[in-house]
């Protein structure tokens, strides 16, 4: 019996109404990153990056360089050089090399080759112009890839994640660790850093999963069985912590039997985002919606997919995108419920919401949120299906679509296609008073 | 007795209502007479009584020097298609009017025997006794052995149907060219490979003899020759003259590319098949700027070694040797080529001329819709190689402007560039003077002259036109013979005064009467050459014979053979060309009287520009011609959809049709031209055998579907899958049930491109997300297996993208139809029984909606705001006013209107370079499930 909420094939809401499948990878394409407006490019386990057009979806450059399979991608825009513009994008491999790409001729800039393990995660440092990798140390890079500084040999599990804090400050999950470097000029040159490692907070119980920063004063990370922080970026202190959010006393209106088919697996945190108020977690099936502010779960939906949860994404329009093993693609929306107290709900009504299966718990529920807080709820408002295996990414790029990559070595571009077909018309009038055929033709 | 009265008023009361109803008789000339052959068999469609053949044929025929004219092979090859028909006598028919001048040997005055390069004539020939209506194609192959070096053949297209003939006649034409050129491009090889053979063994001979001779020197020294020596010696002398001779000739044989090259509308046969040799072709052509010559040389190149021979002096007798066989002269290859050609001319033509009239005309209809004709017609059909390729660029009516360059351009007739063919022209008319003028003048004396001839048809040869090979009277209804170098001032100033037309339509009668067992000169087109309309226009009365009588003794003297002394000079030929130009004029009045009454302004039609603008011979319709008599301005540049006017227009090709004012002049005449170039590029070959297999295909679609809308009463659910663009999969077992039902709903598919038609019959493998992009409709298998298991979960998976339709469990699940577009489109009352058929009305529908989809994608404001400031939403609301109102599409006809459009756009927008990625576009609609 799968509890996992589903819906109809009418999705009113679903503006992805056209898919352009883009083929180039011959193996897991599990990473994708956007360069600018318009391109992006996606990397996987077959050691290619691919840039694309994300409106057309046109193959700009396919780059080979890496031998094995791409473990880190970040993009390096230089807009705030006064030069000419380039973008670059840097990729770490498996191979233990890191590659720096331009991606407006698509050929390699330059390689380095000096590592002692894989480099896992990458940052690039905007406001100072480097970037850092992170491996078994954490180096520091600028532009030019010169090595500009390096930590001492850290763990040999290396750095799994990587975020940038104010005060030129970053924190590395290491293991269970989380290590808070600072980064700074050294006296004697100009170009020379220094690296320091300012504190080592141990308050995860098991390794860090993820970990993300919600603005200049706080920073979140979960761990893999289920615990999550939220810490304060400044002194770098506990403000917070949920472990066994998924633990139905939290939750009046959980169910029962959710509580005994856990694993560790089940409640690791994939992923975090998070907006101004609220942090997003992925926890194993589920998505759960902490509130900054009131410190709680506000809103969740448990068994989300029918698999792990593997990326999630707040858009703008209080819609949430999250994808799964189990290959689709779900957007949500955050919704407010009324208080509507008096009225008892016919069934059909909040199943259309799709609260809940039984009609009882949804009247439990309401009559135990007797306060005047707000109650959220997630609702489904369209499924994405289109991949055949586990959709390991996606990139939102506003109205020109979402970009999902996949262990079946595709990715979709999903686009809406009232506004493609009104393009279409656009170009095909241009066209049409280029070429002069309006007046001969028509 | 009481009775009585009642009876009667009764009775009375009955006839007066009799009266009443009976209708009054029709005038005479109202009624329809009676099918003529309704006795045999009522229906009217039934192969016209009196031909011998069961249906159309090709005949090739030789005028043997040795036997006369004998038909050597027909196509098909089956003698039930020729029934009793008597093909010997009809080659000696068809034979006798040869028209080749084929003057080959010494010409008075030159020292070496000159080939001529004559060109094919074509004539149409009927015979109204064994009720068979031919197309014939003359042309001549070069045997060395041959009288002359000449082999004289005919290719002819036998029909029943005289109507199918003449209005064939442009496609015929250039259909057996093709097959002509590729003959005479094997025999020129073959000739060039025989006279090197031939060299080589004079050569041989030649050093034998010379060795003998010196022997013989040195044997005697007497100081005077022996007779042997004296012999030895002088045939020493012949054989290296014959040497030269043939060097001579095999020199102009290999420069007959170079010569023909010159003339525009000569298009060196190219094989095919022979991919390397095309190469070569090509490859050379960048560098050299003849692009035959490297191909013809080529082929000459490919010599095998050979033995030289002796030769001896006399050769053997004219009638003991074995003359070559039509594949020995040709060379098997191209004889192949030929055949196959030839076949595919039979697949072409066959049927009712009214059919393929139809099938012209919609193609040529068709391909005026460029933008949307690529969503439902066949693939093979448009990816014929585009006109300009073949025929510069002559499109349609829509580029008037560089269509009436390019059509002058092109069809720039075959003047007279190189002397040859020149010659030809001018010696294959006189005969045919002759017998207009002996015959136009009085029947009788024809007659007299012909038993003359009859007399003399031991001797005939290709020299003698020998028109005048039967015993009745022959009758040449018409001439199109056009002197297509010379200008018209010329002609014109030639032209004597026409009298009156009475005279010439008093014989035209007369004539008819005699024609009972005759053979009918229909018309000749001697070349590609053109009616010469100006020369009409000025005199349109220019069908009275009598200016013949006039110019009797100038008909006759033109022949050359047979006043070889006279030297008229280019004043002459002119002169003799206008009147052929008379000719042709002449044999289109006395087919349709209605033409007699000149037109007013025709006569004052002022000689244009310099430039000509020529004009092909088109087939003319006796019937037509008076109904374009009667509407002389229906051709405006506008009109062009109307069947009936796209027919009158190339039956005409003419110009004076409309000549009202200057400028519509002007438009109507490049109209006219370039709808004359249509016309003779709507069956260009290489369509044509994938459209033998198209119309098979389609026949069987169309049944098949006729039988799917039966059957299953949720058709018009899946066929409105099909035409909004979700992808239909039909399931099921039985792989030859699946595939029926795919070729059943492929005609309902929209094409996504110039592509093959997104239609997948048989997949036996789990569908993937790519698969819909490509296709549009797959047959797929359900199998027990796990692999089948995977299939069922993948189709349940995309079930979104997906209409299924089982056909096992005769169920469908696809979304909710409530249109009304396909229920014309598949009615499952419908009356239609044949395939074909319902493919027809199917298209005609799919028509409909294309022309929709067409307004709805190119209407600006559908889709653009007209001003700077008006929202989204209105634009959008006007769009679906338009679609709801306008055009009058419920429910979900809109979106498969939006479908068609957006692959419009896709395909108009689309970079020719790039394929572009396909889309895929769906909707998010609730299925259902239908069962039976």
């Amino acid at each position: 019996k799968s509890s996992v909420q589903t819906i109809g094939e009418e999705q009113i809401q679903n503006p992805y109404t056209e898919l352009l499948v883009l083929k180039g990878h011959q193996d897991i394409v599990r990473f994708l990153v956007q360069i600018d407006d318009c391109r992006f490019a996606s990397a996987g386990d077959d050691g290619i990056i691919i840039l694309w057009n994300a409106q057309t979806g046109e193959k700009l450059h396919e780059l080979h360089g890496h031998t094995h399979k791409i473990t880190a991608i970040a993009s390096f825009s230089s807009s705030d050089v006064t030069e000419e513009k380039t973008d670059l994008i840097i990729t770490a491999s498996a191979d233990r090399t890191v590659i720096v790409w331009d991606c407006t001729s698509g050929r390699q800039v330059q390689k380095v080759s000096c590592f002692h393990s894989t480099v896992k995660c990458l940052t690039v440092l905007q406001r100072l112009n480097v970037w850092l990798s992170g491996g078994s140390d954490l180096c520091v890079w600028n532009r030019k890839l010169d090595l500009l500084c390096k930590t001492s040999h850290l763990t040999d599990a290396g750095i799994s994640a990587l975020v940038e804090l104010p005060k030129n400050c970053v924190a590395a999950a290491v293991g269970k660790e989380l290590i808070i470097f600072r980064l700074s000029a050294s006296n004697n040159g100009s170009e020379g850093w220094n690296i320091l490692e300012v504190k080592r907070l141990v308050d995860h119980q098991d390794n860090i999963s993820s970990l993300v920063s919600v603005n200049d004063l706080t920073f979140v990370t979960g761990s893999h069985i289920g615990e999550l922080i939220v810490w304060d970026a400044l002194d770098c202190t506990k403000q917070a912590s949920e472990c066994n959010f998924w633990d139905s006393s939290v939750h009046p209106d959980v169910q029962p039997e959710i509580k005994l088919s856990q694993s560790p697996h089940e409640t690791s945190v994939q992923h975090l985002t998070s907006d101004e108020e609220c942090v997003f977690a992925a926890v194993g099936k589920g998505i759960y919606v902490y509130n900054l502010q009131m410190k709680r779960v506000i809103a969740c939906q448990r068994t989300a997919h029918d698999s792990s949860v593997l990326h999630i994404e707040k858009l703008p329009n209080r819609q949430l995108i999250s994808c799964s093993e189990d290959g689709s693609v779900r957007i949500w929306e955050l919704r407010e419920k009324q208080q509507l107290p008096a009225e008892p709900v016919p069934t059909g009504f909040f199943n259309m919401w799709g609260f809940g299966r039984a009609n009882k718990q949804v009247n439990q529920a309401a009559k135990k949120m007797q306060e005047n807080t707000p109650v959220y709820f997630l609702e489904l408002v369209g499924d994405l299906i289109g991949h055949s295996s586990a959709v390991q990414m996606f990139l939102y790029f506003g109205e020109l679509g979402l970009a999902t990559c996949s262990a079946d070595h595709l990715i979709i571009l999903w686009k809406d296609g009232e506004r493609e077909s009104s393009l279409r018309s656009l170009t095909l009038f241009k066209k049409l008073a280029q070429s002069g055929d309006l007046q001969l033709k028509l | 007795m009481i009775s009585a009265p009642d009876v009667v008023a009764f009775t009375r009361e009955e006839e007066l209502e009799d009266d009443l109803y009976r209708e009054p008789p029709l005038p005479e000339e109202y009624s329809v007479p009676l099918f003529p052959f309704a006795g045999q068999g009522a229906n009217p469609w039934a192969k016209v009584a009196g031909s011998k053949f069961t249906r159309d044929f090709i005949l090739i025929s030789e005028f043997s020097e040795q036997v006369g004219p004998q038909p050597l092979l027909t196509i098909p090859d089956d003698a039930r298609v020729s029934g009793t028909f008597d093909l010997n006598y009809f080659s000696l028919r068809i034979m006798s009017v040869d028209y080749q001048a084929s003057f080959v040997g010494h010409p008075p005055g030159s020292a070496y025997p000159k080939l001529n390069f004559v060109e094919d004539s074509k004539v149409v020939l009927g015979d109204s006794k064994e009720g068979a209506f031919a197309y014939v194609h003359h042309l001549t192959l070069y045997d060395l052995e041959a009288r002359g070096f000449v082999r004289p053949f005919c290719m002819a297209y036998i029909s029943a149907d005289e109507h199918k003939i003449m209005q064939q006649f442009q496609e015929l034409s250039t259909e057996f060219s093709k097959a002509s050129e590729c003959l005479k491009t094997g025999n020129r090889k073959a000739f060039a490979n025989e006279l090197e053979k031939k060299l080589k063994d004079l050569d041989y001979t030649r050093t034998v003899l010379h060795n003998e001779t010196e022997q013989q020197k040195k044997a005697n020294d007497k100081g005077y020759y022996t007779t042997q020596a004296i012999e030895k010696a002088n045939e020493l002398a012949s054989v290296e003259k014959s040497i030269i001779e043939h060097q001579d000739l095999l020199r102009q044989i290999r420069s007959y590319p170079y010569r023909k090259l010159k003339d525009s509308e000569f298009h060196p046969y190219e094989p095919e098949c022979a991919l390397d040799r095309a190469d070569v072709g090509r490859d050379q052509d960048l560098t050299a700027s003849d692009p035959a010559e490297p191909c013809e040389t080529h082929l000459y190149t490919h010599v095998p070694s050979y033995t030289p021979k002796l030769i001896k002096a006399k050769s053997a007798k004219c009638f003991d040797k074995k003359l070559k066989t039509l594949e020995e002269l040709c060379d098997v290859y191209f004889f192949t080529q030929t055949l196959d050609q030839l076949h595919h001319i039979e697949r072409t033509f066959r049927g009712d001329v009214c059919y393929l009239l139809t099938e012209q005309i919609s193609r040529a209809l068709l391909k005026q819709q460029s933008v949307t004709n690529f969503l439902f017609e066949d693939v093979s059909f448009l990816d014929e190689k585009p006109p300009e390729k073949q025929y510069r660029g002559c499109q349609g009516p829509g580029q008037d402007a560089i269509d009436e360059k390019c059509s002058e351009e092109s069809l720039a007739p075959k003047v007279v560039i190189s002397l040859g063919s020149y010659k030809s022209s001018v010696e294959c008319v006189p005969i045919k003077m002759e017998q207009e003028m002996e015959d136009s003048e009085e029947p009788k004396m024809s007659e007299s002259v012909m038993s003359e001839h009859q007399e003399n048809l031991d001797y005939l040869d290709a020299d003698i036109k020998g028109s005048i090979s039967s015993g009745e009277s022959i009758e040449v209804l018409g001439t199109e013979k056009s002197g297509s170098g010379l200008t018209k001032s010329e002609s014109q100033a030639s032209l004597p005064v026409m009298p009156s037309p009475q005279a010439g339509r008093s014989k035209v009668g007369s004539r008819r009467t005699v024609s009972e067992d005759s053979i009918e000169v229909l018309s000749t087109c001697p070349s590609e050459s053109l009616i010469p309309e100006d020369f009409k226009a000025s005199y349109p009365s220019a069908i009275n014979e009598e200016p013949y009588v006039d110019d009797d003794e100038g008909g006759l003297r033109f022949a050359p053979r047979v006043n070889p002394g006279v030297d008229e000079g280019q004043d002459d030929v002119s002169k003799q060309e206008s009147l052929v130009q008379v000719d042709a004029a002449c044999c289109i009045g006395k087919e349709s009287p209605n033409f007699l009454e000149p037109l007013p302004e025709l006569g004052q039609k002022p000689c244009e520009e310099d430039g000509v603008v020529r004009i092909p011979p088109q087939p003319y319709r006796p019937a037509e011609q008076g109904l374009r008599g009667g509407f002389p301005s229906h051709e405006g540049p506008s009109g062009g959809l109307l069947p009936y006017e796209l027919d009158s227009r190339y039956l005409t090709g003419s110009r004076e049709v409309s000549k009202s004012s200057l400028d519509e002049c002007s438009d109507s005449t490049s109209y006219i031209s370039s709808a004359a170039s249509t016309c003779s590029d709507r069956t260009p070959s290489p369509a044509h055998l994938a459209c033998a297999a198209g119309e098979r295909h389609r026949k069987r679609a169309g049944q098949n579907a006729l039988r799917f809308i039966r059957q299953y009463p949720f058709a018009h659910p899946a066929i409105y899958s099909l035409l909004s663009g979700r992808t239909l999969v039909v399931l099921g077992e039985d792989e030859a049930m699946v595939k029926k039902l795919v070729t059943a709903l492929s005609i309902f598919v929209p094409n996504c491109g110039m592509y093959a038609k997104p239609v997948k019959h048989w997949v036996t493998s789990a569908l993937h997300l790519v698969d819909f992009q490509k296709w549009k409709l797959i047959g797929l298998q359900r199998a027990v297996s796990p692999a089948g298991v995977n299939v069922l979960h993948a189709l349940s998976r995309y079930s979104r993208y997906l209409s299924i339709l089982d056909a096992d469990s005769k169920t469908l699940r696809c979304p909710l139809y409530k249109g009304t577009v396909v229920a014309r489109l598949a009615d499952h009352r419908t009356q239609i029984k044949r395939g074909s058929t319902y493919y027809m009305h199917v298209q005609s529908i799919l028509t409909q909606l294309c022309s929709k989809a067409f307004l709805f994608t190119f209407c600006h404001h559908l889709h653009l705001p007209i001003s700077e400031r008006e929202p989204e939403e209105s634009v959008v609301n006007r769009r679906m006013n338009f679609l709801k109102l306008q055009l009058g599409l419920a429910n979900e006809d809109i979106k498969i209107v939006q479908y068609l459009a957006e692959l419009l756009k896709l395909h108009y927008i689309q970079e020719p370079g790039r394929g572009g990625n396909p889309l895929l576009r769906f909707d998010y609609v609730p299925s259902f499930l239908y069962k039976i």
